[in-house]
């Protein structure tokens, strides 16, 4: 009997929600078939029956979240349909906790070793809460703080435990050398001594980060309901918070008369009418950007464990609302691409993640970030740093706005930009020498048809 | 059960099988006459007669290929080395024609032949005359590498050497001629390619050949005392190899310390221990360590040698290493 697995697609991915069932246990099954639906905290995804035969059982619900590499569902011969599957391929129940297991949660540390902030969620729900909250708040424990970008370790044996007990290592503390996560560390929770820190479901209760007295109620609402966060939704909040809450941002912000631009943007799509092509007012921002991104290179930096990184590409991340969340494939190499190229990739770019149909590879990476409100008739924003970037720009409405130009005072057509830029990778000079560098483009519309 | 001596075991079994089949001569250096070096062979002439028992010349390169020509023709020499680190000398006959003579025939010829002879040191021997050549010999396809550590298996795999009908290096454990053991009396063989559980434990799996192994047993007992339950595997034949006991060892215990007199660069522990990555990763909790001798030529000064092979303490401090016990 063969075991299909929740797949890792991309490095980020811990778990994933198994949206839906596309077969049913006694179905008959080819190697490639999708078997069921999956969303990750980026996209929605079809799971490929592993190999031909029958689907013998389905291990998770729909709806359910788990981590990767868990058993979802066997495949084998037709008479083992229904069969118990052998060994730890045990079903998985979406994840909740039961009374006990808050209890468990409040009154004892969460792992042997003792070395992080314990899980201390308080347990004690208040008593006039509903039983709704009580099955949804998570007792989880707290993160073990992990720097940006440092790996987990753990032996190959506590992954493979971690994996078919459901225990979500990054919860856990190693004490092994460099703070690898041993047998011990996961012992408890394997024996049953302990709650394991379950892969978060998706109303868990945010982690405190600091100990909360033991007496506190969990926060639970005291009227309305809990909203399901999609996993995407949890995942951008995750890494929104963690960048506010790492990086030092400061901000630049620049007026840009877009006068020469709209008139630019209006010849070229008059020229473009025939072939249906049309170029957009955040096209010429991203050429714009990639261009002064070429003439101040230190813009186009990360900052990952105390070092920077210069990128040799200039990659332009553009955040695309979507329903569920938020998410910014980026335009590779967008120095060197034409602004008609830039338009369609983008075009095609927004529409896929607007559909979900994202491949990893278009969303993990990027170098520079945009942020564009312009069609909300917006006055100005500022961004959050989209991390390990050290910048992101975000860009208000064009609003036609009086202007002074050679002496007189005339109609112009002005759109605020902001930079945000992190303080350990920039400082305030070289951030407005750079936004000078996006106005000059902007103002001077030709050079982004000339580069 | 009787008991006997490693050496008197060793010499049962070739006297013994020499009753049952005249085709087995034995040849080397001071076998005859002199009685052996260790006294391996000592009496034998005297049963078998200078025909069958062959005092030879000093020319291991000689004996040692006239002895694989006579093995081609049908009969079933055993040499002695009176060490291994005389093999040297005989290296090109062992390698280039023993190893190879199945192979190149295309299966006509086989070289059935054991060669035998104390392997290791830990006697005040000094460089020259202190290796330890399991891993130089269990490199080569074509042979097949044996080094037993109790009188039983001394007796039981030298009667599965003489009728394995390929050349077999016979690693003794020299230092270990005079310990005793229970011996059963009679034919039987204790078949190549099956490790031995010397004790069994559930925490950490401790795994040797040779001599090594009785030093794995003490360190247990030790551990013993301290709560730790360990498992030791005596290795017995390097080639074949049984990976399957190891792997179950392991599976069950998530934690090798490997152990071993020779040198660590592409040796016997270096083999298990990717051997056990590959067919238990998933079970490890530690990395698989390594315990061998110093990386130089073995000294002479007595403080030096002992500093320079295994001992019980650095055993043991693997051990706390795999079971994340070190202090620090």
């Amino acid at each position: 009997m063969a075991e299909v697995i929740m797949p890792k697609m991309g490095d980020a991915m811990e778990e994933g929600t198994l949206l839906k069932w596309l077969k049913n246990p006694g179905d008959e099954v080819a190697e490639g078939d999708p078997i069921a639906e999956i969303e990750t905290d980026k996209v929605t995804l079809e799971i490929e029956a592993s190999e031909s035969g029958f689907l013998t059982n389905t291990l998770v619900e729909e709806g359910a979240t788990v981590p990767i590499g868990t058993p979802v569902a066997t495949i084998g011969p037709q008479d083992e349909v229904g069969k118990a599957p052998a060994g730890g391929a045990a079903r998985q129940e979406p994840a909740r906790i039961e009374d006990e297991g808050l209890e468990q949660g409040a009154d004892e540390a969460a792992h042997g070793a003792g070395t992080s902030t314990e899980a201390e969620v308080a347990g004690a729900v208040n008593g006039s809460a509903t039983a709704t909250a009580t099955a949804e708040v998570q007792a989880v424990p707290a993160a073990v703080e992990r720097a940006d970008g440092e790996r987990l370790r753990a032996s190959p044996l506590v992954k493979r435990l971690a994996s078919e007990h459901g225990i979500d290592l990054a919860q856990v503390a190693g004490s092994g050398p460099g703070g690898r996560i041993i047998k011990a560390d996961i012992a408890e929770f394997i024996s049953g001594a302990k709650q394991p820190p379950q892969a978060r479901p998706a109303a868990a209760a945010p982690a405190p980060q600091e100990q909360p007295s033991a007496a506190q109620p969990a926060a639970a609402p005291a009227t309305g309901s809990v909203v399901e966060m999609s996993r995407m939704k949890q995942r951008t909040g995750e890494r929104m918070a963690e960048s506010k809450r790492d990086i030092p941002h400061f901000y630049v912000s620049t007026a840009v008369d877009m006068s020469a631009a709209l008139e630019f943007r209006k010849q070229v799509n008059a020229s473009l009418e025939e072939s249906g092509g049309k170029v957009s007012v955040n096209d010429l921002i991203v050429k714009a950007a990639a261009l002064a991104l070429v003439d101040n290179p230190t813009i186009n930096r990360s900052y990952v464990n105390g070092q920077l990184i210069q990128h040799d590409t200039i990659d332009i991340n553009i955040a695309v609302a979507v329903e569920g969340g938020l998410i910014a494939p980026f335009v590779p190499a967008a120095d060197q691409k034409s602004l008609g190229s830039i338009s369609r990739l983008t075009k095609d770019l927004s529409r896929r993640a607007r559909e979900g149909g994202l491949r990893p590879e278009e969303y993990q990476g990027g170098t520079f970030t945009i942020s564009n409100l312009g069609m909300f008739d917006v006055e100005e924003f500022i961004a959050v740093i989209n991390p390990p970037q050290a910048a992101i720009l975000a860009v208000a409405s064009v609003r036609e706005t009086p202007v002074v130009r050679d002496g007189e005072i005339v109609i112009g057509h002005v759109m605020k930009l902001t930079l945000a830029a992190d303080h350990r990778a920039l400082d305030g000079a070289e951030v407005a020498v750079f936004l000078q560098s996006v106005k000059r483009y902007l103002e001077n519309p030709m050079l982004l048809a000339l580069s | 059960m009787p008991v006997k001596t490693y050496r008197d075991a060793l010499r049962a079994a070739m006297a013994e099988e020499m009753e049952r089949d005249e085709s087995i001569v034995l040849l080397g250096e001071d076998i005859g006459v002199y009685g052996g070096t260790h006294l391996v062979t000592n009496g034998l002439i005297d049963q078998f007669g200078p025909r069958r028992v062959i005092d030879t010349p000093i020319a291991e390169n000689g004996f040692t290929g006239a002895a694989i020509g006579m093995a081609m023709a049908g009969l079933k020499p055993i040499v002695e080395m009176m060490t291994w680190n005389f093999s040297f000398q005989a290296a090109d006959q062992i390698l280039q024609n023993a190893a190879k003579i199945r192979y190149f025939s295309g299966g006509q010829l086989s070289v059935p032949m054991v060669i035998r002879g104390p392997n290791g040191g830990g006697v005040q021997l000094s460089a020259q005359h202190t290796h330890s050549l399991e891993g130089f010999y269990g490199h080569f396809p074509g042979l097949k590498v044996v080094s037993p550590v109790t009188p039983e298996d001394v007796k039981g795999m030298m009667l599965a050497a003489i009728r394995d009908p390929d050349p077999v290096i016979f690693l003794e454990a020299g230092a270990l001629y005079g310990t005793k053991g229970e011996v059963p009396d009679g034919d039987y063989t204790v078949e190549f390619g099956k490790a031995r559980i010397a004790r069994e434990g559930t925490d950490v799996t401790l795994i040797a050949y040779g001599r090594q192994v009785n030093m794995l047993l003490r360190v247990a007992e030790e551990l013993d005392g301290e709560g730790v339950s360990a498992e030791v595997i005596d290795l017995r034949s390097i080639r074949p190899f049984d990976v399957q006991t190891i792997v179950d060892s392991v599976k069950k215990t998530n934690r090798a310390v490997v152990v071993q007199e020779q040198w660590r660069w592409f040796s016997v522990a270096s083999e298990v221990a990717a051997l056990i990555q590959e067919h238990a990763f998933d079970y490890l909790d530690a990395p698989v360590e390594r315990v061998s001798g110093a990386e130089v030529p073995a000294p002479y000064a007595r403080n030096l040698e002992i500093a320079a092979f295994p001992s019980e303490a650095m055993i043991l401090e693997a051990v706390r290493r795999v079971l994340y016990q070190e202090s620090k």
